[in-house]
C-alpha cells in the first residue's frame, strides 16, 4: 500500500478540534457527516456513528473511547488537513475528554435544538473554556418538531457568554448547514502553534490493543517529526521503543512516511500492553527529553465492584477474559479479592458506573463471560490512631476498599469518605423533588442558578456512596427523564462511618457486611434483613436475621420454622419426579453455606449482594 | 400390582394435572382389548407368581363398563395367581355411581371403592370444578358403604384458597360422620399449568398461607387419630385395619405394573431373564398408546434400569411417608450388605435428625417421629446425602 506523504501539508493548513456535547445530542451523527462531507467515506445510508467501532459504543449509541479522524478538505482553493478527534461523551471519562482536547485547539459545542443546554454541556464547555480554545456553537436537531433554536441561543449567550449570532442551526441527520460548520472550523479556529524544526513532542491521547501488532496509540504532536525507525521514551514509564509505524486515522489506519508538528494519527512501537502507553503521556525522541505536557494523571477509580465468576471452574476462564479486556483499557484497577460466598473472585476499580456497565457488557459480548457484580463499594479511608496498626499498613493513612479491612473505631482517628460535586441541570417544576432526594443522600447544596425561564442547574457536593448505586435512576425517573447529571471527584470528607454485621442465630455472615454511614444504618439495616427473610429458604428451627453495629442490634427479622413440608401425594406417577427434585435438593445441600446451624444456598447471597439494577 | 389405568374423564377439575383425556366419544371395545392385550404382556414379561392387589385408577375409572374391569381382571388372573382376598379397589366419581352401577362393579370383581369426594361443601367444590353436589357425593358414599361395608374410602382435600381454620374443622366433623374407615387427606397443591393455580396467580384467589396448612394438617391428624384412625401414611388414615394394601406397596418399594396410557410401574423383567428393577411408564396419549399396543403387544414408552443405590433412595423416600418406616428386613432386601445401621446409625445427619427429635432408628427400623412426618420434605435431602456417601 502506498504510504501517504504529509510534508504537503503545511501547519498553517492544519486544524485540530473535537466536537464535545451531551449524551445523545449527536456529536457522533455530526462526525458522520462531517466525514462524508469530505470525502472520507463514501456517502450512504449506511454511516451511522461510523467512529465507535465498539460493539457496546454501537448498541447504547454512546462514544467510550476516543477515537480521531483525519479529513482533506479543500476550501477556497486550499487543501487543509482537519484532524478530528472524537471524544467520550459521559462524565466518566472526563479525563479522556480533557486529554483529547489538549490535542485541539477548538472544539464544535453541539447542542440539542429542543434539549438545550444540559449537565454535560456544561461541564465539557468549561472544559475547552479553561483549555482555551476555540469554541464553535452548533444548535442540533432543528429538523425536529419541538426544535426551538432561538431560545437555546439564548441558553448558550447567558450560560457561556457567546453571542447568538456566533451559533450555527444545523440537521445532522440531514446535512443541514454541516458545510457551514467546516467552513466556520477553518476559520475559526487556529492552526496549532508549533514548529517541525523542534525535537519531537508527542502527546498520547488514546490507546488500544491489536493481537497481531501490539499497542496502536493515538497520538498528536506538538513539535517535531516522527517516522519509522526513530527511538522514543515514554516520559511517565520511561521505557524506551523503536517506532514500526506511524500514520493517519481516515477513520481506518493508513501508514504515511512521517507525522509532522500538528498532526495527528497514530503510532506502533513495540509496546506490549495499554499501561505503556497511558493517556496523557509524553513520547520524545532518545537522547532529546522535553517538558512533559501538562495534566497528565494516572486513572483515578471512583467506582468499586466485587467481580465473581458464576461458578469456580469458571474462575480461570474469567481470569483471561479480564486480562485482555483490560489490556484495552488501562483505566480499570484490578485487585484479587475473594469471599466466602463466591469464592474467588476481584475487586475492580471503575471511573465510574458506565465505565463498569460498559465493561460488564464489553465482557459479555466480546468473551462470552457472564458474571456476578457485587454492590459497588467506594474507597473509604482512615486515618489511624493506633501505633500497632500504623506499624503494620507502614502509615497512618489506608485506603479500605473491603469491609473485611474495617478498622475500628478505638484505632482511627478519622474516617473520610470521597465526595463528588454533583451539577444537575433540570426543569424548574422538578426543583422540589430534585432537592428532596438530595438531602436525602447527604448532598450540601452548593449552588443554585436558573439559566433561563424556565431551567436551573443545581450544584451538590454528594458523598460518592450515595450515589453509586442508583442516583441518577432516582433522579431521572422523579423529572420524568428530563434532568441531567454530571460530577467530578470532589477530594474527601470526614464521615461518621461504621461497619454493619449480619448476623443469623447469632453468627455473623461475612460476606454481607458493609461499611456505612451512621445515618443510614437503620434504614439499610432494615432493608437487608427484610431482603434476607425473603430470600432464604425455612428450616427446622426460628432464625433470627439480625443488622448490627458492634455489640448492638439495630434491625431484626424473623424467619419462621417450617411445621408442615411434605408433598401430599405420592404414587406410581409421582415418584420419578419427586426423586429428581429431592436428588436436586441434596446437591444444593452441599454446596449451601453453613453459618452456625442456619443453611444459606449460595443463590441467596448472589441475589442479596448483586447490584439492585440487575435484579 | 396391576394398576390399569382409564384415562377418560368427562371434565378436568380445576385443579387436576393428571394424564387425562375428555373426550366426545371412548371405543370402549378397543380401549378394552388394549388394556387385556397389555397387562396379558406385562405380566408375562414380570413373571409375577402371585397378584396381591389391583387399582383401577385414571382419569375417572367408574366412567368405564363393568365389562371392562372384568375383562381386565380376567387377564391377570389367567397370566398370575388373582387370590381370591386380593384388594381390587376402582376410583369413582359421585357423580358415576349409582347402586346399580357399583353392585355390577362389584360383580365384575371388584372389592374396594375409593370415591373422590374432595369437599362436602357446594361452594367449594364449584371452586374446583368438581360434577357433583355435596348431597351428590354423601348420597354417593352411603351407596358405596352398603355395597362395600369396611372396604370404602374417600378422598378429601383442605387448604383450599380463601378457607379458613373453622370452615376446615367442620369440614373435618361433617366427613367423620360419613366417612366408612378409610380417608385419604390430601393438602390441595397448585399445579403449575392447572386453571386453578393460574387463578391463584393472577390474585383472582388468595394464596393459602404456609402457617395456615400446617395448622390444617395438625387439626386433621389429630382428630382423626382421636376418632381411631391410625395414620399410617403422610396423607393417609385408617381404622380397623382397612389399609390400602395396594398402596402400602408403593410405599414399600414392592412391584407394581402400570397398565393403560401413562402408567407407572416398577418391576423385574425375570421374563427377559432381567434381574434389575426398573422404572416404566406407558404412552401417555391414548391412541399412541393403542397403537402402540397393537403392534407391539405393550405401550412402553420409557423404561430405565435402576441401579441399586437409586432403588434405595426411593425406598427411603417412600417408606419414611409411613408411620411403620422401613424395617431393617425391606431394607436388607434391596441392600444386603449394608444394614440401615450402618447407613444410618454412624454420626451423621440421620443422628443429628435423631436428636433434634425428627427420625426413630431402632429395632423395629427408620422411620419419622409425629412431628417428623411433618416436615419429611425438609428431613430427605440431608438423609440422601448421607446414604450417597456410603
Amino acid at each position: 500500500q502506498e504510504k501517504l506523504d504529509m510534508s504537503t501539508y503545511p501547519v498553517e493548513s492544519i486544524r485540530n478540534f473535537s466536537i464535545i456535547a451531551h449524551v445523545d445530542h449527536g456529536k457522533s451523527t455530526l462526525a458522520d457527516r462531517l466525514l462524508e462531507i469530505t470525502g472520507t467515506i463514501s456517502k450512504t445510508d449506511r454511516n451511522k456513528q461510523v467512529l465507535d467501532k465498539l460493539q457496546v459504543e454501537r448498541e447504547r449509541g454512546i462514544t467510550v473511547k476516543a477515537q480521531s479522524a483525519s479529513l482533506f478538505y479543500n476550501h477556497e482553493g486550499i487543501n487543509y488537513l482537519l484532524n478530528l478527534i472524537d471524544t467520550p461523551g459521559h462524565v466518566d471519562f472526563s479525563y479522556e475528554v480533557s486529554r483529547s482536547l489538549s490535542a485541539c485547539q477548538g472544539v464544535i459545542l453541539v447542542v440539542d435544538a429542543n434539549e438545550g443546554i444540559q449537565a454535560q454541556t456544561v461541564a465539557n464547555f468549561y472544559l475547552a473554556f479553561e483549555a482555551q480554545l476555540s469554541i464553535i456553537p452548533v444548535i442540533n436537531k432543528i429538523d425536529l418538531k419541538n426544535a426551538d433554536p432561538e431560545r437555546v441561543e439564548k441558553q448558550i449567550e447567558k450560560l457561556f457568554d457567546i453571542p447568538t449570532d456566533e451559533c450555527i442551526r444545523i440537521s445532522a441527520k440531514q446535512g443541514t448547514n454541516v458545510e457551514k460548520v467546516l467552513h466556520k472550523v477553518i476559520e475559526k479556529i487556529p492552526p496549532p502553534q508549533c514548529n517541525t524544526a523542534d525535537p519531537l513532542k508527542a502527546l498520547v491521547f488514546d490507546s488500544t490493543f491489536d493481537h497481531y501488532r501490539g499497542v496502536v496509540a493515538n497520538i498528536a504532536l506538538f513539535g517535531g517529526e516522527i517516522a519509522k525507525g526513530h527511538k522514543i521514551v515514554s516520559a511517565h514509564t520511561k521505557k524506551r521503543y523503536e517506532v514500526n509505524e506511524v500514520g493517519i486515522l481516515t477513520p481506518d489506519e493508513q501508514p504515511t512516511h512521517k507525522l509532522h508538528a500538528g498532526q495527528v494519527g497514530y503510532l506502533i512501537a513495540g509496546m506490549k500492553e495499554v499501561a505503556e502507553a497511558q493517556i496523557g503521556d509524553t513520547l520524545f525522541l532518545y537522547k532529546q527529553p522535553v517538558e512533559p505536557l501538562p495534566g497528565f494523571k494516572s486513572a483515578k477509580p471512583m467506582v468499586f465492584a466485587g467481580m465473581y465468576p458464576i461458578d469456580q471452574t469458571e474462575y480461570n476462564n474469567l481470569k483471561s477474559a479480564l486480562e485482555r479486556l483490560t489490556l484495552n483499557d488501562s483505566s480499570v484497577t484490578v485487585h484479587r479479592d475473594s469471599s466466602l460466598a463466591l469464592g474467588a473472585g476481584w475487586r475492580l476499580g471503575f471511573l465510574g458506573l458506565l465505565h463498569m456497565e460498559v465493561f460488564n457488557q464489553r465482557l459479555e459480548q466480546e468473551y462470552n463471560m457472564s458474571v456476578i457484580l457485587t454492590a459497588p463499594t467506594v474507597p473509604y479511608k482512615a486515618v489511624l490512631s493506633s501505633a500497632k496498626l500504623i506499624k503494620e499498613y507502614g502509615k497512618d493513612h489506608i485506603t479500605i476498599i473491603n469491609p473485611a479491612q474495617f478498622p475500628d473505631k478505638l484505632s482511627v482517628s478519622e474516617y473520610l469518605e470521597p465526595t463528588v460535586l454533583g451539577t444537575i441541570v433540570t426543569p424548574q417544576e422538578y426543583i422540589g423533588k430534585i432537592i428532596t432526594l438530595c438531602q436525602d443522600r447527604r448532598a450540601v447544596q452548593k449552588d443554585m442558578l436558573y439559566i433561563d425561564e424556565n431551567r436551573v442547574m443545581l450544584k451538590y457536593l454528594f458523598p460518592l456512596n450515595e450515589i453509586v448505586v442508583d442516583f441518577y435512576d432516582a433522579l431521572k425517573s422523579l423529572s420524568s427523564g428530563y434532568a441531567s447529571f454530571d460530577y467530578e471527584d470532589a477530594g474527601y470528607q470526614a464521615a461518621d462511618l461504621i461497619k454493619m454485621d449480619i448476623l443469623l442465630n447469632g453468627n455473623p455472615v461475612e460476606e454481607l457486611a458493609t461499611i456505612i454511614h451512621n445515618d443510614k444504618a437503620y434504614a439499610a439495616g432494615k432493608l437487608l434483613c427484610e431482603r434476607l427473610k425473603e430470600t432464604i429458604p425455612r428450616q427446622l428451627f426460628e432464625i433470627a436475621i439480625q443488622a448490627a453495629i458492634g455489640k448492638k442490634i439495630i434491625a431484626r427479622e424473623t424467619l419462621k420454622a417450617y411445621r408442615k413440608n411434605v408433598v401430599a401425594k405420592c404414587y406410581g406417577g409421582d415418584i420419578t419426579r419427586r426423586m429428581k427434585l429431592l436428588k436436586r435438593q441434596a446437591e444444593g445441600k452441599r454446596l449451601m453455606r453453613k453459618i452456625g446451624n442456619v443453611e444459606v444456598p449460595r443463590d441467596a447471597f448472589i441475589r442479596i449482594l448483586k447490584r439492585e439494577t440487575d435484579k | 400390582a396391576p394398576c390399569p389405568q382409564w384415562p377418560y374423564c368427562r371434565k378436568r377439575c380445576s385443579y387436576c394435572n393428571f394424564n387425562t383425556y375428555v373426550v366426545p366419544a371412548v371405543d370402549e371395545a378397543a380401549v378394552r382389548a388394549c388394556l387385556v392385550r397389555e397387562a396379558q404382556t406385562l405380566l408375562r414379561l414380570s413373571q409375577v407368581h402371585s397378584v396381591s392387589s389391583v387399582f383401577f385408577g385414571g382419569g375417572t375409572p367408574s366412567l368405564a363398563s363393568p365389562g371392562t374391569v372384568a375383562a381386565v381382571l380376567e387377564a391377570v388372573a389367567a397370566a398370575a395367581h388373582l387370590p381370591a382376598g386380593a384388594e381390587v379397589t376402582l376410583e369413582a366419581n359421585p357423580s358415576s355411581t349409582s347402586t346399580s352401577c357399583l353392585a355390577r362393579f362389584r360383580a365384575a370383581g371388584v372389592n374396594r371403592l375409593s370415591i373422590g369426594v374432595q369437599s362436602l361443601d357446594d361452594a367449594e367444590l364449584k371452586m374446583l370444578g368438581r360434577e357433583h353436589t355435596a348431597a351428590e357425593a354423601w348420597k354417593a358414599v352411603e351407596v358405596a358403604r352398603g355395597l362395600f361395608p369396611g372396604r370404602t374410602s374417600i378422598d378429601l382435600l383442605f387448604g383450599l384458597p380463601g378457607q379458613s381454620r373453622d370452615a376446615w374443622a367442620q369440614r373435618l366433623e361433617v366427613a367423620l360422620g360419613l366417612c366408612d374407615d378409610h380417608i385419604s387427606l390430601y393438602q390441595l397443591t397448585l399445579e403449575r399449568g392447572t386453571a386453578l393455580a393460574a387463578q391463584v396467580r393472577k390474585g383472582a384467589l388468595p394464596t393459602p398461607p404456609q402457617d395456615l396448612l400446617a395448622d390444617m394438617y395438625h387439626t386433621a391428624r389429630t382428630v382423626l387419630v382421636a376418632a381411631g384412625f391410625r395414620h399410617y401414611e403422610v396423607s393417609n388414615f385408617a381404622r380397623k385395619g382397612a389399609l390400602s394394601t395396594h398402596n402400602l406397596s408403593y410405599w414399600r418399594a414392592d412391584q407394581y405394573i402400570g397398565v393403560g396410557p401413562g402408567a407407572h410401574g416398577r418391576f423385574v423383567l425375570r421374563g427377559e431373564g432381567g434381574c434389575s428393577r426398573e422404572a416404566r411408564v406407558q404412552t401417555l396419549e391414548p391412541v399412541a398408546w393403542m397403537r402402540d399396543v397393537q403392534s407391539q403387544g405393550h405401550g412402553t414408552r420409557s423404561r430405565v434400569v435402576l441401579s441399586p443405590l437409586e432403588q434405595l433412595e426411593e425406598l427411603l423416600t417412600l417408606g419414611l411417608r409411613t408411620d411403620e418406616g422401613i424395617t431393617h428386613e425391606r431394607w436388607g432386601h434391596f441392600s444386603p450388605q449394608l444394614s440401615l445401621q450402618a447407613v444410618f446409625g454412624a454420626p451423621g445427619e440421620a443422628r443429628a435428625l435423631q436428636q433434634q427429635g425428627w427420625l426413630v432408628l431402632d429395632s423395629g427400623g427408620l422411620r419419622c417421629t409425629w412431628a417428623g412426618l411433618a416436615v419429611l420434605d425438609s428431613l430427605l435431602p440431608d438423609l440422601l446425602c448421607q446414604l450417597q456417601r456410603v
